[in-house]
């Protein structure tokens, strides 16, 4: 029966958008405030990537609340499974040797990977979310290995909360300098399509690069220790 | 020859209904969390085909003859929306850290009832 409802409610939706399709066609010309990003978007930021000039400083503002939600999720993860006192924990069964002289061979490599594709966010696709996702594939990988390690949790912590500090610090340099919350100052801007150019843009996606990089880890180590102590 | 466009919403409408479906049809609820999983990347399709532009490029400006002249860094190059692709990119994050946060949840709900039945966990039905 509470299948049936579903499958009429499923088959109600299908239609519906199936007859909306043929008004889904694409536009020839880019219009409002997306016609300006793009036109003035490499004179007002000189960033290469018009994505990323549009996460960082133009919608800057909901980027930062991004990073909240991110924040917020994984301390959300952390509290439902925290540490319960005078639980038993097996030993976990030891990954074979192919997986741990892999990881040992490729952690490196997936780490510089990581770092390049958040340190050039503005030139390139990717930036500061991408590779901190890839420096936490980095960091599965080496719990995947090693079963019974442990993170440097003081040291992700410290490094997760600076960089969240840091990207207030330099929205709010910006408000006090050019009267604007994240504001890019227009003298410093470098030029287009160079490593040191786009401003505040390319600082403030690596410090999102390490934001998002130790969360994710945090949030792994959680998750694969869970995982183990039921 | 179909439209790409018509094709992207397509396909994006079938996720939809595929994950929708699997939400509200399975029992298990891991399967329930693949579902979300494949509704949301329907809903992402769909966001960037809406910034779709025909005969555009990507938009990153990384070649000189995509700019105006050599002092003129204004842009006349033909590129897709970047508005949508910066919204999904906000998106997958959330999407990643709801399902973090589902799969939590989850872990919690086995240790205490010993199931993923969704049908057995009645301590919150009306």
């Amino acid at each position: 029966m509470k299948a049936l409802i579903s499958l009429i409610a499923l088959l109600f939706l299908g239609v519906t958008l199936w007859q909306l399709l043929p008004f889904f066609a694409p536009a020839e010309v880019l219009q409002g405030v997306a016609a300006h990003y793009v036109q003035q978007g490499v004179v007002e930021n000189r960033g290469a990537n018009i994505v990323t000039s549009v996460i960082v400083n133009y919608r800057g503002l909901d980027t930062l609340g991004e990073v909240v939600v991110l924040f917020l999720s994984v301390t959300g993860v952390g509290f439902v499974l925290r540490r319960r006192g005078g639980v038993c924990v097996p030993k976990p069964t030891p990954a074979s040797e192919i997986v741990e002289t892999g990881a040992r061979l490729l952690m490196p490599p997936v780490l510089l990977f990581g770092a390049y594709i958040f340190i050039h966010g503005h030139l390139t696709p990717g930036g500061g979310f991408q590779g901190g996702a890839v420096v936490a594939s980095a960091v599965l990988l080496l719990l995947l290995a090693n079963r019974d390690r442990h993170l440097p949790h003081a040291l992700l912590s410290w490094v997760e909360s600076l960089s969240g500090l840091a990207y207030v610090v330099v929205g709010l340099l910006g408000l006090i300098g050019l009267g604007s919350f994240l504001g890019n100052d227009p003298e410093a801007l470098g030029v287009w399509n160079r490593l040191f150019s786009a401003g505040i843009i390319p600082i403030i996606y690596v410090l999102i690069g390490l934001k998002v990089g130790s969360e994710l880890s945090a949030l792994l180590e959680v998750m694969t220790q869970a995982g183990e102590r039921e | 020859m179909i439209n790409p466009s018509t094709l992207y919403g397509a396909s994006a409408l079938i996720l939809i209904l595929v994950g929708l479906a699997t939400a509200l049809l399975k029992r298990d609820l891991i399967k329930m969390t693949l579902g979300f999983s494949i509704l949301s990347a329907g809903v992402h399709l769909l966001i960037v085909a809406l910034g779709y532009i025909k005969g555009g490029t990507a938009p990153i400006i990384d070649k000189a003859e995509m700019l105006k002249g050599a002092s003129d860094l204004t842009v006349s190059a033909n590129v897709m929306d970047p508005v949508p692709q910066a919204m999904v990119l906000t998106a997958i994050v959330i999407g990643v850290g709801t399902t973090a946060l589902m799969l939590a949840v989850i872990v919690r709900l086995y240790a205490r009832h010993k199931t993923l039945d969704v049908n057995t966990l009645a301590r919150l039905k009306w």
